[in-house]
């Protein structure tokens, strides 16, 4: 629209039919550019795409809040630039210059279109903040315990684990393509569940139970570490989350319900529970657990 | 307004000028009103002095935490150094963030400067309570040295991070004296703060000079008004936080922790609710030294010197409704409202900015060392201000949240406040001793520090992105964000010897002292208008005060008068009536 003012208001003589050409190169410009932000011809700004369904709407997010953090930010750098190279004093000229306070209007401009652009943002956040908390009903479940300093996975309705600390870093099986609901605690202080590639991070806190919900699009080993401070070894709690397609993780968890039997899957079980049961946590949200 | 209190030091324009201030107390401030030498520096309750001692002892602080961050900075330079272990890393960040939050940007800002300076902005003879202000002071130094104390007892000081979450406070998680001495030291200077917080209020409210109404008041005075405000809202929640947290420690009272019915997310709701206004009781301050600095070398007033009042109310009121933005990963917040609230707190400080801007248009600006950080501050503050909007949208904080994207992003706030701080020692300084600080080994300083604050912070805000949470002392599975966490070091080197350069300034203006006068900038606020360094109780005269630049009206007669604000200059208001 704005590169058509100019041609359209020309006084130049213009040809009616230049004319038509040109108002309809500029409609062609408007329209297109909210698919120009939209689509992926934009940068990523320095983040990851993301590999699930909430994660790409997240990225989108992060562009289009890029797009105008360029665009004022933009602005008001070339603003402060040109200000400071225009308006430098000359030499020996002693002069003072003239002594401006107030422009209301000005004032008025900067304070408005600020929170026009502002409630763009906060609608944009709003939509996307939506679909990111939302939990649709799952079509599988994990129950994520953080502890000192290591990750227990455990799947309800299986006898299926998988546990390991620092070193031995354990790694999360999910399924793709599935609504997988996630259930996360954590057994003594507040550690960070943090999958940077699904752009997205929760703390696993005592005495609260944090529900959310993964649709992982893209199958393959993810890394994951805890990134809220927890002691000693924080910087070492990592784990692996295998993003499977649904039919080698029915054959995953198949298998593992199998080799492991009862007794062991306590045992194990159990083995962590003492390392940790000092600082268990007894209250509701915990025993509501695995539902 | 109605403060016209009678005070021996205030007398009309005729009886007095700037000149015979000098005349009569350069040389011997103080000295009649008490000891000199150390013991003056240990007694007194003049606010100049104590503002000093703040001043300095929060430089001090400065000097120690920024030799933890190049430390910290040295661990990072490999993914798998060995130069500190686990814990001592821990520890370090620790003491880093809680030397440079706690002791040195507030105190520096809102009771050094502050102290220095509110009582001879408004025309004061001292703070409305010296003995007070003195309590604050020692209390402040006490809890300084109660923090530091911790790397002298067995099990080294408190290793849970600046925030302290519970339950990685409680007793079983953190044994030893160091978490107690963490806590102490808070407390002392959480007080300090509260009480210097009360004197700021009563000396603004009671102790302004006659004709200095509120919308007379420097935007520097006003700003500490407001920070005051602000101080007397967060920090005594604070301080009950830490007690609470005192008493699971030691007394079993389980208010942190789930065994007993405690509540862990308790105390990131009390911590945050003093944390987000304390964000703002730092940066304040700053906002005010610079928009008494960059109106003096552009010539002009300042532009909007009512919106900027107006922003700053803003600010201090939103500031209490967005404490839970830093809690969005935590499940348990409403995420719309922190959010719309962190994100309008976009729209005071943006006027703030474009103000500075408009300062400066038209005007004839001189790039003093002075100016030159304050418009270093503008710059990174801009950074920091951006990258500080994504943190407020919930999506991008979760994966934002607790990465090197958020350490980049508050290090671009507070460098700028470094900034600003020396953008404010570089002003005040030739009226604070009567020297000029050098502008050669100043200017270095600027480029060095405005350079290695860029290096340092931009990588940050990449490495942050691929996925570095903070607080990591070894990265062994991520090699590859080596590169990036060099670059981060090689900026805080930089950083670290653009102090050395500050340092080396002082020494070489001590030596060779340039005499600065009463006035070497030809600047706004009272504090000009008497000697430098002030005599004991401030003024012997003041100029009739008929705008925010007295006496600046009072060197310009001749300038016209402005068109809004009360700004006609002195000769004009000599016929005026004065307002009551």
């Amino acid at each position: 629209m704005e590169s058509a003012t100019p041609l359209t208001d020309s006084p130049d003589a213009v040809t009616p039919v230049r004319q038509r050409r040109s108002r309809r190169r500029a409609i062609l410009l408007a329209l297109s550019a909210p698919l120009i932000l939209a689509g992926c011809q934009l940068p990523s700004f320095g983040a990851y795409g993301g590999v699930s369904k909430t994660g790409t709407d997240t990225y989108k997010l992060w562009q289009g809040f890029s797009v105008a953090a360029v665009i004022i930010g933009g602005f008001t750098f070339l603003l402060m630039i040109f200000v400071i190279v225009r308006f430098r004093a000359k030499k020996k000229d002693t002069s003072l210059p003239k002594q401006t306070q107030y422009n209301i209007p000005l004032e008025i401009a900067y304070t408005v279109i600020p929170i026009v652009v502002v409630i763009g943002l906060f609608a944009a956040t709003v939509v996307v903040e939506n679909k990111v908390v939302a939990n649709p009903s799952p079509q599988a479940s994990i129950n994520v315990t953080a502890f000192q300093w290591g990750w227990k996975f455990t799947y309800p309705g299986h006898k299926a684990y998988v546990v390991g600390q620092t070193t031995q870093t354990p790694t999360m099986v999910m399924p793709a393509d599935e609504d997988v609901r996630i259930y996360l605690r954590s057994a003594d202080v507040v550690h960070g569940f943090y999958v940077p590639r699904f752009n997205f991070s929760r703390y696993a806190q005592p005495g609260l139970l944090n529900v959310f919900t993964f649709n992982i699009t893209k199958p393959g080993l993810y890394k994951g570490q805890c990134a809220q401070l927890c002691g000693l070894y924080h910087s070492l709690m990592y784990f692996n989350v295998r993003v499977l397609p649904s039919d080698q993780y029915d054959a995953w968890i198949a298998q593992q319900d199998a080799k492991t039997p009862v007794v062991n899957a306590v045992a194990q079980n159990g083995a962590i529970a003492s390392q940790i049961s000092p600082r268990v946590p007894t209250n509701r949200a915990q025993s509501q657990g695995a539902n | 307004m109605t403060d016209l209190i009678e005070r021996p030091t205030t007398s009309t324009p005729d009886e007095g000028g700037p000149s015979n201030v000098d005349d009569g107390h350069h040389s011997d401030h103080g000295d009649h009103h008490g000891p000199s030498g150390l013991l003056k520096w240990l007694t007194s309750t003049d606010h100049k002095v104590i503002g000093i001692n703040y001043t300095v002892t929060s430089i001090v602080m400065m000097v120690i935490g920024g030799a933890f961050a190049e430390v910290i900075r040295a661990q990072l330079v490999s993914p798998t150094s060995t130069l500190v272990t686990l814990q001592q890393y821990n520890q370090l960040f620790t003491m880093h963030g809680s030397v440079m939050i706690y002791l040195f940007v507030g105190p520096f800002a809102f009771a050094g400067l502050a102290n220095y300076l509110v009582p001879l902005q408004v025309g004061a003879p001292d703070m409305a309570f010296p003995r007070l202000n003195a309590l604050s002071y020692w209390l402040y130094l006490t809890g300084s040295l109660t923090m530091v104390l911790g790397f002298f007892v067995s099990g080294g000081p408190a290793a849970f991070g600046w925030v302290g979450y519970a339950p990685l406070t409680s007793a079983i998680n953190a044994p030893g004296a160091g978490a107690d001495l963490w806590i102490g030291a808070l407390m002392l200077t959480g007080f300090s703060a509260i009480f210097s917080g009360v004197n700021l209020i009563a000396t603004i409210f009671y102790l302004r000079a006659p004709g200095m109404t509120l919308f007379r008041m420097p935007i520097f005075t006003w700003n500490m008004l407001v920070t005051g405000i602000l101080i007397l809202l967060a920090f005594p929640v604070l301080t009950a936080g830490l007690i609470m947290l005192y008493c699971d420690r030691h007394f079993g009272t389980h208010i942190f922790e789930v065994q007993g019915g405690g509540v862990p997310l308790l105390w990131q709701h009390i911590f945050w609710f003093w944390g987000h206004p304390e964000v703002y009781i730092l940066a304040l301050p700053f906002f005010g030294m610079v928009t008494e600095i960059i109106p003096v070398f552009s010539k002009k007033p300042i532009f909007g010197y009512k919106g900027m009042v107006f922003a700053t109310l803003t600010i201090a009121a939103l500031s209490l409704g967005v404490w839970a933005h830093h809690m969005f990963t935590t499940g348990a917040v409403l995420l719309p409202f922190f959010s719309i609230m962190s994100l309008l707190i976009a729209v005071p400080t943006g006027i703030k900015l474009f103000n500075w801007i408009g300062t400066m248009w038209g005007g004839k600006l001189q790039f003093s060392t002075a100016m030159l950080m304050a418009i270093g501050f503008v710059a990174t503050f801009l950074i920091g201000g951006i990258t500080g909007i994504y943190l407020a949208s919930p999506p991008l904080d979760f994966f934002t949240h607790d990465t090197y994207f958020v350490i980049a992003h508050f290090h671009s706030v507070v460098m700028a406040l470094t900034m600003g701080a020396f953008a404010g020692i570089y002003f005040w300084f030739p009226k604070m001793t009567g020297k000029m600080l050098h502008e050669g080994w100043g200017k270095a300083q600027f480029w060095l520090l405005f350079i290695g604050t860029q290096v340092f912070t931009l990588p940050g805000y990449l490495v942050g992105l691929h996925g570095m949470p903070r607080r990591m002392a070894v990265y062994p599975n991520n090699p590859s964000w080596q590169t990036l966490n060099q670059w981060e070091s090689v900026g805080a080197l930089l950083i670290g010897i653009s102090t050395l350069l500050f340092v080396v300034n002082v020494i070489v203006s001590y030596r060779k002292p340039i005499v600065a006068g009463d006035n070497p900038w030809d600047a706004n606020g009272l504090e000009w208008f008497t000697s430098s360094p002030p005599p004991h109780h401030n003024f012997t005269s003041l100029p009739p005060i008929r705008s925010e630049r007295p006496v600046w009206d009072y060197n310009h007669p001749d300038a016209p008068a402005l068109g809004h604000g009360h700004h006609e200059p002195a000769a004009a208001a000599a016929a005026e009536k004065v307002e009551a």
